[in-house]
């Protein structure tokens, strides 16, 4: 039962949500809720076509249109040096198109109206000549010789984007060359969209008075848009006010600056009045980023009583017309390297090429930390064919092969040094929940009556909390985040960081945090976060980099308060700091405990009784630059069905055992769990972004992505594994996206192990049941 | 997105609507539920210069009987039937329930549907399974059609500029011992359209001898489509097995699917063969339990 | 005769919330923005173009619609009532706390309308199994919870309000 947030103590306990009055009560602010006076609303023109030559634009029947005050081309860009942008990956992206569309739905010119539905009139008369090429949808065709080359921004002859490698590549083809058994799949990660339900958009408010631009935008990164507009339109940081409000759901979505926000910003300050523009679900699900197209190939090589012995990985991504992927600077894959995953490979190789095609650009990590669900796909996947092929059962092959919890730190063979993980214990944990052998044992009486029943596995580690500024940055700012806390007199605290929660709940979960570390309850702390005005400077939400990075920031902030009022409350107590003692709730004089001052007492001292010469107020700053990532790792299982008339397929169980560390509070926690559970589940068996090949995007709204409704949401079981993280101050790990990058492979896997008595080891997902179908068909299995 | 802008009238009486539709007849777009009609118009596939809003007359919003026949108005949404199961006419509560979603059902209505033709549609194939007639009236004529005359194509049926759904009329078999149905529905979740849809409804005398037979098929043809010959071939015969299986058979060779993304041809004609047979048993199943019962 | 409109603005009137309100509204204004932007009432929220997600779900009539797929002008001299309306003299309605007491929600988006939904789920029905609950909001998505927390709020918030009922 969730408890109330005036309990002191409160880390670790099912605290009541704190943002939860607002949304209940229809009182959430988000984007659409904020009306400016004198607003006014754009709307963008889109090109039908994939690849195609601009030939004209004439804009002049839109600006008849009742309501209009405003359109602007490519060409208008171009004048002000705008036309282009430059990505978060190092790539440049049009801003509205001049020369060539790229890709269907590309941005070719903003209509700005007075109301929404004249804005879109005015779209509908704007007169686009266009002289249609032929698009290249195929990454591996793209590559060949024979395909036109599509960015013609670019020097380069070829639409080859970037190749990628890491680990050891002549150890592995030697490894593999003697392993005594190597296994081989193709593994694809189809193009899928996060769709958070509420698009994404902006308000760009450009006073003419000040020169001061207030942008309030859908961002899970305010402060890093805030200096992208900055670099982009040439404003002063300073004058650009961000703010992020309530946000409908991110999930990766709302990383990246999108031509939308930037079209806006330029109709702000050429109008002085501030332009509305809000995605049509068409829009965001066609043109802001996607996620994976990944073509992944992997071997791994093992003994043959079931070790690990290389793993070997090639890919192709497809990141579409530009290069806008969301992954830190020398990442180009992300934090695929985390392959290897839960195994212990003594070699591995990985590279991936990145390939142009005329599809929407991306990728961004959707639920997932930098390509980790790929990653983690892949190898659980292939995993799983290794014991089809050893004959061993799925969990006893994953035991053999453990990183065991002595061996932690653990370096791995492609970079990475887990912080910490007892493996088999979370997978034990899970076992026990559904029984595992007793499901093995049903399954067998199942499958002698002509059921096919399948038991799947996924095993996953995860890598969040990037990162240490060693390593990583986006455009140069090292990846860090922040957090500054103020205790007013009273003993009320106000905490601002620079992350930026879009459901999570950090409200109440970073109020737990800087409560406990401060003696008081989450009711006392309020948590804001959006608005760079007055939040420190932080990198964002995404990646579970919240709770690594920005709640150590927290908690190390929290820390700093408290030394200086250990001092305080040594003034109080009338005894030298020294032999001042904290129990978590109070001050008191060592050996002397019924002399004591709270948290409270202390703050009004801070302002009304200072120790003589000490500097007035309570309040610390901290930025947090992580020592390491941070590697949460879970077991899952699902148990499925499969209707042999219809190639349906029934999740009957599933259960998820994590293990992220320190949990700050358990009843949020499991949310997260749930909510990833149901985007892998979308993932294994219905939502994909898929393109004929004409360059049409099959899925341009909700009847065709296919997001799932409580109706086939399977009901979820969880469990938990608490292996705290060594060096994040309070040893939490992030879980937000553990659940998205974990369960399409135990879906898959199940499905598989339905039908691996047929000699299936391998299934393209999403499953839809005609797929399922042509392979019941192929083995003879169908019936009415 | 937002519907383009267009003249609304919402009339409250049938002669004003036959007056408008006479006169503006191909400008205008009929507004019953507006489930399909708001969307389409919404990402301006459908831009009317006239909207007749019909929702004003409310005697097209009853259920009425007469002469063994049950006319439903054509203003009669889906949740009616979700929430009511008439046993002489099963197969209404049975294929309602899986229309759209909820929400959807509690506004769209059956005679928007039908006139939408949406080869997909899931009434379009529990009507023809029900052997019904659609009322269809103008200023200056009315005449009723039966359903399997109406469909001409996607989108398309006999309905002239002039002329609307007034309501839909089921035939009621009072002389029978049982009436049994289902509608089986292949979708890719809730709220999507069918993949494939079947409609079966059976009248069974007390010897389980079929004495009327309707199937229908949803998204598997250019409209959705009756069975006809594997109707015939249950006429007059007690329900088996393997009679069935046959008629099963044939209904998935009169479907007429095309390959898409929700599948292949061959898919969708197994599909048809899986439902219908799965369809049968179940009302030959609940129609031994009767007989159980009642031994 | 029946109401006819040119073109042009009209003044919509409806009873929202126990309220008389009117706005003018153009004949294509949907019912979701003549609610946000015209009454101001912003907890009803639009996700998508195609009646797919349910997030603008209001009760016309008591009867829970997609409020962007009726026009504005069909809802004249009707009854609307929104997540606003829910609750009463400041306190929450039994479904809001229940939502708020097992995590049934987590970006909010969704929120009101999975409410509205489920405000008329609770006053039509006598019983309820998690199945029904399933059902009764598959016209509402979710992309955060997972729906396990909404059916769990949605059957206690049933349960409590069954026992409030009996101490009455």
């Amino acid at each position: 039962m969730s408890m109330d947030v005036t309990e002191t103590q409160p880390l670790g306990k099912a605290i009541k949500r704190k943002e939860d009055p607002r949304f209940i009560r229809g009182q959430g602010r988000y984007l659409d809720d904020i009306v400016l006076p004198h607003m006014l609303y754009m709307a963008l023109v889109r090109s039908p076509y994939a690849h195609a030559r601009i030939k004209s634009v004439r804009t002049e029947d839109a600006y008849a249109v009742k309501g209009v005050k405003a359109v602007l081309t490519g060409e208008d860009l171009a004048a002000m040096n705008l036309a282009w942008m430059p990505t978060l990956a190092g790539d440049q992206q049009m801003v509205l198109a001049t020369g060539k569309v790229l890709f269907q739905y590309q941005e070719v010119a903003a209509v700005v109206a007075e109301t929404r539905e004249a804005a879109e009139d005015g779209v509908s008369r704007v007169d686009v000549e266009y002289e249609p090429l032929t698009p290249v949808m195929d990454p591996f065709f793209a590559l060949s010789s024979d395909a036109p080359i599509l960015r013609e921004d670019r020097e380069q002859t070829n639409n080859h984007i970037f190749h990628w490698e890491v680990g050891n590549k002549e150890d592995t083809d030697a490894a593999l060359a003697s392993s005594p058994v190597v296994v081989k799949e193709q593994i694809r990660m189809p193009r899928v969209h996060p769709a958070p339900l509420e698009p994404c958009g902006c308000i760009a408010d450009y006073q003419n008075s000040t020169g001061k631009l207030t942008w309030y935008v859908t961002s899970q990164a305010p402060h890093a848009h805030r200096t992208v507009l900055a670099m982009v339109s040439g404003l002063p940081e300073h004058m650009i006010h961000v703010v992020s409000p309530d946000i409908g759901g991110g999930f990766g979505n709302k990383v990246p600056v999108y031509p939308g926000y930037v079209c806006a910003v330029v109709m702000s300050i050429k109008l002085g009045q501030p332009i509305k523009w809000i995605e049509t679900r068409t829009e965001n699900l066609t043109t802001t980023n996607f996620a994976r197209d990944y073509h992944m190939t992997a071997e791994i090589g093992a003994t043959e009583d079931g070790h690990v012995t290389v793993l070997k990985v090639t890919t192709i991504a497809d990141h579409g017309a530009f290069d806008a992927a969301a992954d830190p600077s020398k990442f180009p894959a992300g934090l695929f390297s985390i392959v290897t995953g839960s195994y212990r490979f003594p070699v591995a190789f990985a590279e991936v090429d990145g390939v142009y095609t005329n599809k929407a650009p991306g990728g961004v990590a959707y639920r997932c930390s930098f390509r980790v669900t790929e990653a983690s796909f892949l190898i659980e996947r292939v995993m799983n064919t290794l014991a089809y092929r050893l004959s061993l059962d799925p969990v006893e092959l994953r035991r053999r092969n453990f990183i065991a919890p002595e061996e932690f730190p653990y370096q791995s063979p492609l970079g990475w040094v887990y912080d910490s993980g007892n493996y088999a214990k979370t997978l034990d944990t899970a076992l026990a929940i559904i029984d595992y052998s007793q499901m093995r044992r049903e399954q067998e009486k199942r499958r002698e009556q002509g059921e096919l029943v399948g038991i799947g596995i996924s095993t996953f580690t995860e890598i969040v909390g990037a990162g240490p500024s060693h390593t990583f940055d986006i455009l140069g700012i090292k990846m860090f985040d922040s957090c500054e806390i103020r205790i007013h007199p009273t003993g009320k605290v106000i905490a601002r960081l620079g992350a930026r929660h879009q459901g999570q709940g950090h409200e109440t979960t970073f109020a737990q945090l800087i409560a406990q570390e401060l003696g008081l309850s989450a009711a006392d702390v309020l948590i804001e976060e959006g608005d760079t005005d007055t939040a420190p400077y932080g990198l964002g939400t995404y990646a579970s980099r919240s709770t690594p990075t920005a709640g150590g920031a927290a908690a190390l902030a929290a820390r700093r308060v408290r030394k200086k009022a250990e001092q305080i409350a040594a003034h109080l107590l009338e005894v030298s700091q020294d032999d001042v003692q904290w129990d978590g709730t109070r001050f008191s004089a060592k050996g002397l405990s019924s002399r004591s001052v709270t948290m409270a007492d202390v703050a009004l001292a801070a302002y009304t009784n200072l120790p003589e010469g000490m500097e007035p107020g309570l309040e610390a700053t901290y930025y947090y630059d992580p020592p390491n990532l941070t590697f949460p790792n879970g077991a899952y299982i699902a148990v499925v069905s499969i209707d042999r008339g219809t190639g349906q397929v029934h999740v009957e169980r599933f259960v998820a055992v994590d293990d992220c560390g320190t949990v700050i509070n358990p009843m949020v926690v499991e949310g997260q769990i749930h909510g990833g559970l149901t985007e892998g589940f979308g993932i294994a068996f219905m939502q994909e972004i898929a393109f004929d090949s004409d360059g049409n995007n099959l899925a341009p709204n909700f009847m065709d992505y296919l997001v799932p409704t409580a109706v086939e949401t399977p009901h979820w079981e969880t469990g938990r594994t608490v292996t705290p993280s060594p060096h994040h101050p309070i040893g939490a790990k992030g879980v937000g996206e553990s659940p998205n990058v974990g369960s399409p492979a135990a879906f898959v896997n199940a499905v598989v192990d339905a039908l691996a008595p047929y000699g299936v080891t391998n299934l393209e997902i999403p499953l839809f049941p005609w797929k399922i179908w042509e392979v019941l068909k192929q083995h003879g299995l169908t019936v009415s | 997105m937002f519907p383009n802008s267009f003249e609304y009238y919402a009339p409250r009486s049938v002669e004003e609507i036959f007056g408008l539709l006479e006169q503006y007849g191909d400008e205008t777009k009929i507004l019953a539920g507006g489930q399909s009609l708001l969307p389409m118009m919404k990402l301006r596939l459908v831009a009317p210069s006239i909207l007749i809003d019909i929702n004003g007359i409310s005697s097209w919003d009853n259920v009425t009987e007469q002469a063994h026949l049950l006319h439903i108005g054509a203003l009669v949404r889906h949740r009616k039937w979700e929430y009511v199961l008439d046993s002489r006419v099963p197969l209404l509560h049975q294929t309602a329930r899986h229309i759209a979603d909820p929400l959807v059902r509690n506004r769209g209505t059956m005679g928007g549907s039908l006139a939408h033709a949406d080869p997909a549609a899931d009434w379009g194939a529990a009507l023809l399974a029900l052997k019904a007639s659609v009322s269809i009236q103008s200023a200056h004529r009315s005449r009723e059609v039966p359903l399997r005359e109406f469909f001409v194509d996607t989108f398309t049926t006999v309905l002239e500029p002039q002329e609307l759904v007034t309501g839909i009329r089921i035939p009621l078999h009072y002389d029978s011992g049982f009436v049994g149905a289902r509608y089986l529905k292949l979708e890719r979740k809730v709220g999507d359209f069918a993949v494939v849809g079947v409609a079966v409804t059976l009248v069974l005398d007390p010897h389980g001898v079929v004495l009327d037979a309707g199937i229908g098929l949803a998204a598997v043809g250019a409209t959705p489509l009756a069975a006809v010959k594997a109707e015939s071939l249950l006429q007059g015969h007690p329900l088996t097995p393997e009679l069935i299986r046959h008629v099963a058979s044939e209904a998935a060779k009169e479907s007429d699917p095309v390959t898409d993304r929700r599948g292949s041809e061959e898919y969708k004609r197994a599909m048809v063969n899986v439902f219908v047979e799965r369809g049968l048993t179940a009302v030959h199943h609940d129609w031994q339990r009767l007989m159980d019962v009642s031994a | 005769m029946g109401r006819t409109v040119i073109n042009d603005q009209i003044m919509v009137h409806v009873t929202i919330n126990g309220e008389s309100r009117h706005a003018l509204a153009e004949p294509r204004t949907l019912l979701a923005y003549f609610i946000r932007d015209n009454l101001g009432l912003t907890g009803t929220h639009v996700g998508c173009d195609t009646t797919s997600c349910g997030v603008c779900t209001v009760l016309l009539d008591g009867v829970p619609v997609k409020s962007c797929t009726v026009l504005a002008v069909q809802a004249d001299g009707h009854d609307i009532e929104t997540v606003e309306g829910l609750g009463h003299n400041g306190q929450l309605h039994p479904l809001q706390q229940a939502f708020w007491d097992n995590h049934g929600l987590q970006c909010g988006f969704c929120t009101p309308g999975m409410l509205m939904t489920t405000t008329a789920l609770l006053r039509n029905s006598v019983d309820l199994t998690e199945h029904e609950v399933r059902r009764a909001i598959s016209g509402n998505l979710c992309r955060c919870t997972g729906y396990v927390n909404i059916v769990k709020a949605v059957l206690e918030a049933k349960r409590r309000m069954g026992e409030e009922t009996r101490k009455v």
